[in-house]
């Protein structure tokens, strides 16, 4: 599919026409690098891991990737281009797929700088390289996750506040699935096999095991699959809310 | 002739409101169909179902034979589409989005750099390449949404309020443009300035509350106005009460109109029964008489003047009553 290639250009290069990637970028870094060293406990832990920086990604990327999110679809929308866009020679699938790698390509692009922590922990000691690998691409496919989900919700308002508050608020929900959270709230109301059925679809408990460094085909078609049912999603809300 | 642009039964509901209403249409080469209607009356909604952007309730549209909703790619690609007040990325430079919408057709290199040229030169868009979309006037986006549209060389085009917002020049520019386009395709485009349909359009189709009431060449249509065939004559304003009083008196004369044409001069028009031609009655009539004519001339009926009775009958009456 051309067309998805072309889709994603245009989309990809419209985050650098305005300072909006680099503004983003300096800020995720910074931010990342702050709760690494300072919340994270980085060097106090004395350990060659990087735990301390990938296990705040679900919390940081709850408010970064629906940034990037938001605008997708509700900007084409409000501006009305939306309309000069879907009657061009594509099909919905191919302008959401292209839309959502341009996204997900700029989240890789931030995440990739953050590669001056690698070096440091690999000059202080000796850590796992493999583990840190596999947490890159855990943290990279949780981004996609949280982005897919943020496509789908930008298609279904023309507000990009909205679409903001509600991808976060959804991520948030898929995040603390896993994070024990539902236990203390139903107790034994629920049978404990609910729970854990649930608990399965949380974004937070595959990242998790992907970031003790064992990538599992169970959590990597867990993450395939999000993509895909939240893309799927966004292809339908796109065909029914374009014209709204 | 084969119709490039095909609508059938075309019908939009919004929850109870019917926005189109069983619309049908035919546009051939070589056509162009002006479409006109008050807003709101569902011109710019047909637009949209026949570009295959809003999907009917019912009927169908095709493009080119290929149905606009089983078949929507096909359809697109021999479509140049330019919707109500022309969105685009404003981001972008001109340049930036123009080469962006030839990828989308599928035009790349050199294939694409010959398309874009073309299309530049036609809407005159070389000097503002660069520019952001966001910082050129309103009659240059316009001609960049138009400049889209026109890439591919598409047989048809729907062009949704193509000259809106643009100044008398360039409304001239446009409408020089789509004649020199119009041989070998299809236009459609919307309007609610009646002199455009005069000056390009080869029919009209005027659209009131979603319903389809008239779709024929601008001068049946014009043809339709009760001033059609009236001769209008400005003389002396002494002899103004005989002179009615005759002209009334004629077979074929169904009335006379009066108003006031300066300080001492009166304007009649006389208004022609059965739309036939009485300009040589009314003449044998001046002779006659020995009127001091300044100015004896036939109406042709104004296309605002029959727009209007079909758009709104009630309001019509109440003015004449």
């Amino acid at each position: 599919m051309a067309s998805i290639g072309t889709v994603f250009r245009r989309e990809f290069a419209g985050y650098f026409i305005t300072p909006v990637a680099y503004v983003f970028i300096v800020i995720f870094l910074a931010l990342a690098a702050a709760l690494t060293f300072y919340v994270g406990s980085f060097f106090e832990r004395g350990r060659a891991d990087l735990l301390s920086f990938f296990q705040w990604h679900p919390w940081l990327y709850l408010f970064f990737m629906p940034a990037i999110s938001m605008r997708l679809w509700a900007e084409e929308r409000k501006t009305g281009t939306i309309e000069l866009f879907l009657t061009l020679p594509v099909s919905t699938a191919a302008a959401v797929v292209g839309k959502f790698l341009a996204a997900w390509v700029f989240a890789g692009l931030a995440l990739a700088l953050t590669f001056p922590i690698w070096l440091t922990v690999n000059y202080l000691g000796e850590p796992d390289n493999g583990v840190i690998a596999a947490s890159y691409i855990g943290s990279f496919l949780l981004a996609g996750a949280y982005l897919a989900i943020g496509s789908c919700l930008s298609a279904l308002t023309r507000n990009q506040v909205i679409a903001f508050v509600l991808t976060v608020t959804v991520c948030f929900l898929f995040n603390v699935l896993g994070a024990g959270a539902l236990q203390p709230v139903f107790g034994d109301a629920v049978p404990a096999a609910l729970l854990e059925t649930l608990a399965s679809f949380s974004l937070l408990s595959h990242f998790n095991n992907i970031v003790k460094g064992v990538i599992d085909l169970r959590d990597l078609a867990y993450y395939a699959l999000a993509i895909g049912v939240w893309l799927a999603a966004a292809a339908i809300t796109v065909d029914l809310k374009k014209a709204d | 002739m084969l119709a490039l642009v095909a609508a059938e039964g075309l019908t939009k509901r919004f929850d109870a409101h019917v926005a189109v209403d069983r619309v049908d249409l035919e546009v051939g080469a070589g056509e162009v169909l002006g479409f006109l209607g008050p807003n709101g009356a569902g011109k710019s909604t047909t637009m949209k179902m026949i570009a295959g952007f809003l999907a009917p309730t019912e009927g169908r549209a095709a493009i080119c034979g290929h149905d606009v909703t089983d078949d929507p790619i096909r359809a697109r690609r021999n479509l140049g589409y330019l919707p109500e007040g022309a969105p685009l990325y404003g981001d972008m430079t001109a340049g930036a989005f123009l080469a962006f919408a030839a990828a989308m057709r599928g035009l790349s290199g050199r294939q694409g750099r010959t398309a874009i040229g073309l299309a530049v030169e036609r809407t005159d868009l070389a000097e503002v390449l660069a520019q952001p979309i966001d910082t050129l006037s309103k009659g240059f986006k316009r001609r960049v949404g138009l400049a889209q549209a026109l890439l591919h060389d598409p047989p048809v085009l729907i062009l949704d309020e193509p000259t809106d917002g643009l100044d008398p020049n360039q409304k001239h520019e446009m409408r020089a443009l789509i004649r020199e386009i119009r041989p070998s395709k299809a236009i459609v485009i919307s309007t609610h300035i009646l002199e455009e349909v005069d000056a390009v359009c080869t029919r009209a189709a005027v659209i009131a509350g979603g319903r389809l009431l008239a779709d024929a060449a601008p001068a049946e249509l014009a043809a339709l106005s009760p001033l059609h065939n009236a001769v209008s004559l400005t003389l002396g304003a002494r002899f103004a009460d005989a002179a009615a009083a005759s002209l009334d008196g004629l077979d074929r004369v169904a009335g006379v109109r009066r108003a006031p044409a300066g300080p001492d001069a009166v304007s009649l028009t006389a208004l022609s029964g059965d739309g036939a031609p009485i300009l040589a009655d009314v003449g044998l009539l001046v002779q006659a008489h020995g009127w001091e004519v300044e100015d004896l001339r036939t109406e042709t009926g104004a296309l605002d003047d029959v727009f209007r009775r079909m758009t709104q009958p009630d309001a019509e009456a109440a003015g004449h009553g």
